[in-house]
């Protein structure tokens, strides 16, 4: 809208009620219309957050008392649990979850990159719980650089979940935000598959 | 006199894959022999990775809809009702009855499908020829009806986020009764052919035992871990998509073999068509489609979400930033956490097991490296 109003952007593409402006003769004739007024600009918006409630549950009882400091937050969103803690305590907090409160199954390992934050990676582990049919995700923040803990201590399926990686020579993290989506290891490329780029 | 250094046993590392009949795909497993005797294996993989993920974040939620099929390309409707719930339950909207009990119906056939690729393939692999064509045969039936119902026969992209673009067929209702009164009989005979058979049994059983503890501890699921005994099944567990409406058993073996395997599947089969039977006689009328916009924004935040698919449990772990892309798509796939395993399965054993249990692992490589 804003964009219509000035003069210089109208070459390429005349705003729809341009077509008078090529005219002299009928605009001297017409009083120009004075431009609608314009619609007030929406207040800015807040940066939306994930509107999550605090779990309240023994479970999260149970875990803020055995770990006080090293449990950030416990929260639901839509209805599934998670609780944020310190880079530290996330194994310990999954074996205390394993031997005494049954989540015998770690579903999954993965992590988002917001490159904006300080700590710029979330560090995902899902849980599940054959025996309360619960799942538990358990988050943590972790800065550039930093290597957690490895979970395979404590569950064995970690090992492939922590380590499904590119190849050990592969420069660079695809999965980073930026990282284009085009972007490639092009030595790698030339020197294993033999071909210019595999774009 | 032969010299003494030929008949030591040394190490041979032998190398199966990438391009090899029995790994399904483009898995390659480096294999340290002794003899006969596997002493451990290596799995490479990664070879059919397309970056999926990454792909996801350039995508809008429905544009990334396709892509899901390409996974497990063998289950794909499976795929894409993971994603579609995944993106619902962001979105907080259900799609409606009747859209959940034709996706129910699909999924099921669906399931079948991917169970009769594996029982052909796997008997073919242990050295029976005839089974494959029979599965095949029936297979046909199933892919014939999923290309009446949206003109695709493997890649179907047949499910909407928020219910289903296509109303079904006329005659969708009587091509799944036949399909579910000409399935039973062949299922019979398949068991008459395998079941009992002498050389089946030789070859799968206590081979490949991966024992309940040790499937939970590798976060193995699906078919392998009911056959370790464990009555598990995320359709009943934590139901989806009006599955708590239909009356169906976990097929459950307690030895965790390759042939507990086999028979789980193929009772998971029947149980399939019971489904089938029970919802397509109440497919109820309505809409087919929930309330979604025709741009999808899900809200700020994150859902994690999974379905049963034929291979164990299938998860997307979906991030929004408010946006009409996905923030974030991880996929939990089952093939990928159940290969794992494999190392455990065949350790000890025989060169000629690696097939066997790579073939009752029903792994799809699609899913494996996405």
């Amino acid at each position: 809208m804003a964009d219509e109003q000035k003069p210089g952007g109208s070459e390429a593409a005349p705003p729809p009620g341009g077509e008078a402006a090529k005219e002299p003769g009928k605009t001297a004739v017409e009083a120009p219309k004075p431009a609608p007024p314009k619609p007030a600009l929406p207040p800015p918006k807040p940066p939306a957050i994930m509107v999550a409630t605090p779990w309240e549950s023994e479970l999260a009882r149970e875990l803020k008392e055995s770990f006080g400091e090293g449990i950030g937050e416990t929260s639901t969103y839509l209805g599934q649990n998670f609780i944020v803690a310190k880079p530290g305590s996330a194994i310990p907090i999954l074996e205390y979850l394993k031997l005494e409160s049954d989540f015998d199954y770690l579903v999954d390992i993965t992590a988002v990159d917001w490159p904006k934050r300080a700590d710029r990676f979330d560090v995902v582990y899902i849980l599940y719980s054959f025996s309360r049919n619960e799942r538990v995700r358990v988050k943590i923040h972790i800065p550039d650089g930093y290597q957690p803990e490895t979970a395979v201590g404590v569950h064995l399926t970690a090992d492939w979940l922590e380590r499904e990686v590119m190849p050990d020579e592969w420069q660079g993290y695809p999965l980073r935000k930026d990282h284009g989506i085009l972007q490639q290891d092009e030595r790698w490329v030339q020197e294993n598959l033999g071909i210019e780029s595999g774009q | 006199m032969p010299d003494s250094t030929f008949l030591d046993s040394t190490e041979l590392v032998l190398n199966m894959g990438p391009q090899h009949p029995s790994t399904h795909g483009v898995l390659r497993v480096i294999l340290k022999l002794d003899g006969e005797k596997v002493l451990g294996t290596e799995c490479v993989i990664g070879y059919l990775h397309r970056g999926v993920e990454k792909i996801a974040e350039n995508r809008t939620y429905a544009q990334f809809n396709p892509y899901v099929d390409r996974m497990d390309y063998v289950a794909a409707i499976s795929n894409g009702l993971g994603y579609c719930l995944a993106v619902e339950k962001m979105l907080n909207v259900e799609a409606p009855p009747r859209a959940q009990a034709i996706r129910v119906i699909l999924t099921e056939l669906n399931r079948i499908a991917s169970h009769l690729l594996w029982l052909g393939t796997h008997a073919l692999d242990i050295g029976a020829i005839t089974p494959v064509f029979y599965c095949l045969r029936e297979r046909e039936e199933a892919l014939k009806i999923f290309e009446k119902y949206c003109g695709a026969r493997l890649t179907t992209h047949a499910f909407r986020i928020g219910g289903l673009l296509y109303e079904t067929y006329d005659g969708f209702e009587q091509d799944i009764r036949d399909f579910c009164a000409m399935f039973v009989p062949h299922v019979d005979e398949y068991e008459e052919l395998l079941t009992n058979n002498r050389i089946w049994i030789g070859r799968l059983k206590d081979v490949g035992i991966l024992n309940a503890d040790e499937c939970k501890e590798f976060g193995v699921t699906g078919p392998v871990l009911r056959a370790a005994g464990v009555k598990w099944d995320l359709r009943k567990a934590q139901p989806y998509s009006g599955y708590e409406k239909y009356d169906f058993e976990i097929p459950t073996r307690q030895n965790g073999d390759t042939y507990d395997r086999y028979i789980v599947r193929m009772q998971e089969m029947r149980q399939s068509v019971r489904i089938m039977q029970q919802a397509v006689e109440a497919i109820p009328e309505g809409p087919i489609m929930g309330k979604v916009g025709k741009v999808i924004k899900p809200p700020v935040g994150e859902a994690y979400v999974s379905i049963e698919a034929p291979k164990g449990e299938l998860g997307y772990y979906v991030v929004s930033d408010g946006s009409t892309q996905p923030y974030r798509v991880r996929v939990r796939p089952p093939c990928f956490v159940n290969l794992q395993a494999l190392d455990r399965m065949i350790r000890g054993g025989l060169v000629a097991d690696v097939v066997a249990v790579i073939g009752t692992l029903d792994i799809v490589l699609g899913e494996i490296d996405r």
